[in-house]
């Protein structure tokens, strides 16, 4: 239908697949057996140069560090908060970590449970022990607004190239949005704009394989909201 | 296997009961991705059996204590619903649900990549709706396809089937006629990149011939199963190539 | 049930929303969602449905077997009904023999099939005092999205409307359609705030302070109640559920046909 992109059909691979057995590097998500690459996990098969890889299509969000994600408070220590951020391990978040100085068991003064918070992943050790922080500009807890999840695999298609697909959707929304890696999205902004933005949202998870989806989305957003104008949207990620 | 029955299990010119040839398995049907919550998930039917599998995690190890610091873990549990038999099985784990569960979750842990997510979890679960013999493999068959759905790194997906013996005749695929009346029954499951055999059990009477027969069979049963399993897997993300057909 | 914990934001969400009447999946706050119903998909059972209520699915079947009357009931047949949440339909779900919240879920499903007279248990007399048909319902939630009760009703009435009573099998006599009177249907309210919303979802369900589930005949007559939760109803509030499921329910017996 769409002969705009020349790449070649996608394909989908399935573990098992064999990618290449013709020597090209095993890139991410692929394993070596006997000089031949396989794919290693369930996704879309990825050439480039001389590499190939698997993009997967599903799967947990693995915390790796220097990712801004965003976390519910899930439990509360003298110490420490333990952080749901849709990963397979707990994040604890360390009094020294937070903005606030904070006295041993006065933790729940400051963050309880079910708040929100935006951090950032400081370090995750081989055996996945993770730490987060607050400490750093733009991470604070946030209230109001929505909360989206979005299947992690479909984070990437939400921020678009080079952040391409989410200033798009702030432009013609006028909402404050920020996407954590880890697939949760929180939006802000005047009811109507913010339930459109949400809207967009799923729309891009419901069609993440489809091509051109930064144009059909803002067609989508301008048939919703017909009255708003192209402006500035905000700045955060 | 002990039953005795006048009922011809297979006829003189080599046909069973349901219509089969001795090399046939009853007809596969598999969908991934059926249920909502599950991270993974896959509904099978052969034959009669219906199964339902649905996968967790990788998530945090419940209890602790089998937590492992250098790999997830894989648990399983194999369940029969209370109507999926002749006689209403009474709900809960049993003895051999409990075998048929750790078997399974052996056979798997061979595919997994479980060195990526150290001391995690990962759930598999089996619940059989509708059992006509042979649930064992077609409810590893489909776990395997939930794990893959699931998104979980592995090196390959497991197909399962069994093979055995009845009316001196060497079966693949026994139905439940053929299982409670037939001689032998031999459940095999394999990693079909490698040929290498991650399930297998045997019970009942076999000669060392009739052994190798059923184990070529299953092995080439276990491939066209593979087959399907894959198909699977990628026809639910084969839609949409060409932008929405679902708007 | 291990703990669960919604955001802050998700609580304040629907919440405000409901100050507009609106709900986070387009719903009034007496809408029900969806109904798909599955008869006859298991054929080892005696009967059997899988049903879909919005996104929570409840599978049941239905087992009919001969056995020994309860000695005050001669020649009345058994009901029986057990609930299991598997840990396949919900994250929170552990697995292990039901709980208290699996066990008040088949106890509620029960007693509005049985207090409704649905199953006639007369007819399931096989011979007066010594043998009589029993009759298993057992449901498995498959897909956890809120309101287990209604779905698990709608599923256990339809295993039963569609269930034959296997005399061949057992050598007592000819097939025969279970004897089946009326359709219970239970509709299930909660309270958010001070709103009472049909039919929650996940979400609305975690942040509910009540729950009443009502279960009405075809007459529209009442025949089980439960309230659940730690908040309570007033008699105001009560008012309106118990009109929202006549009403409601008149609707979902359509539904069922």
């Amino acid at each position: 239908m769409e002969k705009r992109n020349t790449r070649p059909a996608r394909e989908v691979v399935v573990p098992g697949d064999l990618l290449d057995d013709s020597g090209m590097d095993a890139g991410s998500n692929t394993y070596v057996l006997d000089g031949k690459i396989y794919a290693g996990v369930l996704g879309i098969k990825n050439t480039y140069h001389d590499a190939v890889s698997v993009i997967p299509l599903g799967g947990r969000y693995m915390p790796s560090t220097g990712d801004t994600v965003i976390g519910i408070i899930e439990d509360i220590g003298p110490s420490n908060w333990l952080v749901n951020i849709n990963a397979p391990y707990p994040a604890p978040l360390h009094v020294n970590e937070v903005p606030w100085k904070v006295e041993f068991g006065d933790t729940s003064k400051y963050l309880n449970i079910g708040n929100v918070v935006l951090l950032k992943i400081l370090m995750v050790d081989e055996s996945k022990k993770i730490q987060v922080t607050m400490k750093d500009s733009g991470l604070r807890r946030v209230e109001g607004g929505q909360l989206v999840e979005v299947p992690y695999s479909k984070v990437s298609r939400v921020i678009g190239k080079s952040g391409s697909m989410i200033q798009m959707i702030k432009n013609l929304t006028d909402c404050r949005i920020f996407v954590g890696q880890n697939g949760r999205i929180w939006i802000d902004g005047e009811s109507e704009n913010a339930d459109v933005a949400v809207e967009a949202i799923k729309l891009i998870e419901k069609e993440a394989q489809s091509s051109n989806l930064t144009e059909r989305i803002e067609t989508f957003i301008k048939s919703k909201l017909p009255e708003m104008e192209d402006d500035e949207g905000e700045e955060d990620q | 296997m002990s039953g005795h029955t006048d009922m011809v299990l297979v006829d003189k010119k080599g046909v069973r009961i349901d219509g089969r040839k001795a090399d046939e398995h009853r007809p596969v049907h598999i969908e991934a991705g059926v249920l909502g919550n599950a991270d993974g998930s896959a509904y099978l039917e052969i034959g009669k059996n219906k199964v339902l599998a649905a996968v967790y995690g990788p998530r945090e190890c419940h209890p602790r204590h089998l937590q492992d610091p250098t790999k997830a873990i894989i648990q399983c549990k194999y369940n029969m619903q209370a109507f999926s038999v002749s006689d209403r099985k009474r709900p809960g784990p049993d003895r051999r649900s409990i075998e048929i569960s750790k078997i399974i979750a052996e056979a798997l842990e061979k595919v997994v990549l479980t060195e990526l997510y150290p001391r995690a979890s990962i759930d598999v679960y089996i619940e059989i709706l509708q059992a006509n013999a042979g649930t064992r493999c077609a409810g590893l068959t489909a776990a395997s396809v939930a794990l893959a759905d699931a998104g979980i790194p592995m090196r390959d997906i497991v197909p399962a089937i069994a093979a055995g013996k009845a009316d001196g005749h060497v079966l693949l695929d026994l139905n439940k006629e053929e299982d409670n009346y037939g001689e032998a029954d031999v459940p095999l499951a394999i990693v079909p990149s490698t040929d290498e055999i991650v399930l297998l059990q045997m019970d009942g009477n076999m000669t060392r011939k009739e052994f190798d027969k059923a184990l070529d069979m299953a092995f080439g049963a276990c491939h066209e199963l593979y087959d399907v399993q894959k198909a699977a897997l990628k026809k639910r993300y084969a839609v949409s190539k060409e932008g929405d057909e679902d708007e | 049930m291990s703990e669960y914990v919604i955001s802050e934001i998700k609580r304040d969400h629907i919440m405000n929303l409901l100050k507009e009447g609106r709900r986070e999946d387009g719903r009034s706050v007496d809408d029900i969602r969806d109904i798909q119903i599955m008869t006859g998909c298991v054929e080892s059972a005696d009967g059997s449905a899988r049903v879909k209520l919005g996104n929570t699915e409840v599978i049941a079947g239905v087992k009919i077997i001969p056995g020994t009357p309860f000695g005050d009931t001669p020649d009345s047949g058994v009901l029986t009904m057990g609930a299991e949440l598997i840990p396949m339909a919900h994250p929170s779900f552990e697995s292990g023999p039901p709980g208290e919240n699996a066990i008040e879920l088949a106890r509620v499903v029960d007693r509005g099939i049985r207090e409704s007279g649905m199953v006639d248990v007369k007819q399931l007399c096989i011979t007066a005092g010594e043998e009589v048909w029993m009759c298993f319902v057992d449901m498995y939630a498959l897909n956890y999205d809120g309101n287990l009760f209604d779905a698990s009703n709608l599923a256990a009435v339809c295993a039963l409307r569609t269930a034959v009573i296997p005399g061949e099998q057992y050598g007592k006599g000819q097939n025969r359609p279970l004897p089946v009177t009326c359709t219970p249907v239970s509709v299930t309210s909660v309270k958010i705030g001070n709103d009472l919303i049909l039919d929650p979802n996940f979400d609305e369900e975690m942040i509910s302070s009540a729950r009443l589930t009502v279960t009405t005949d075809d007459k529209g007559n009442f025949r089980a109640m439960q309230k659940g939760g730690n908040g309570s109803i007033t008699r105001d509030e009560l008012n309106l559920c118990l009109d929202r499921a006549v009403e409601k329910g008149k609707a979902v017996r359509k539904i069922i046909g």
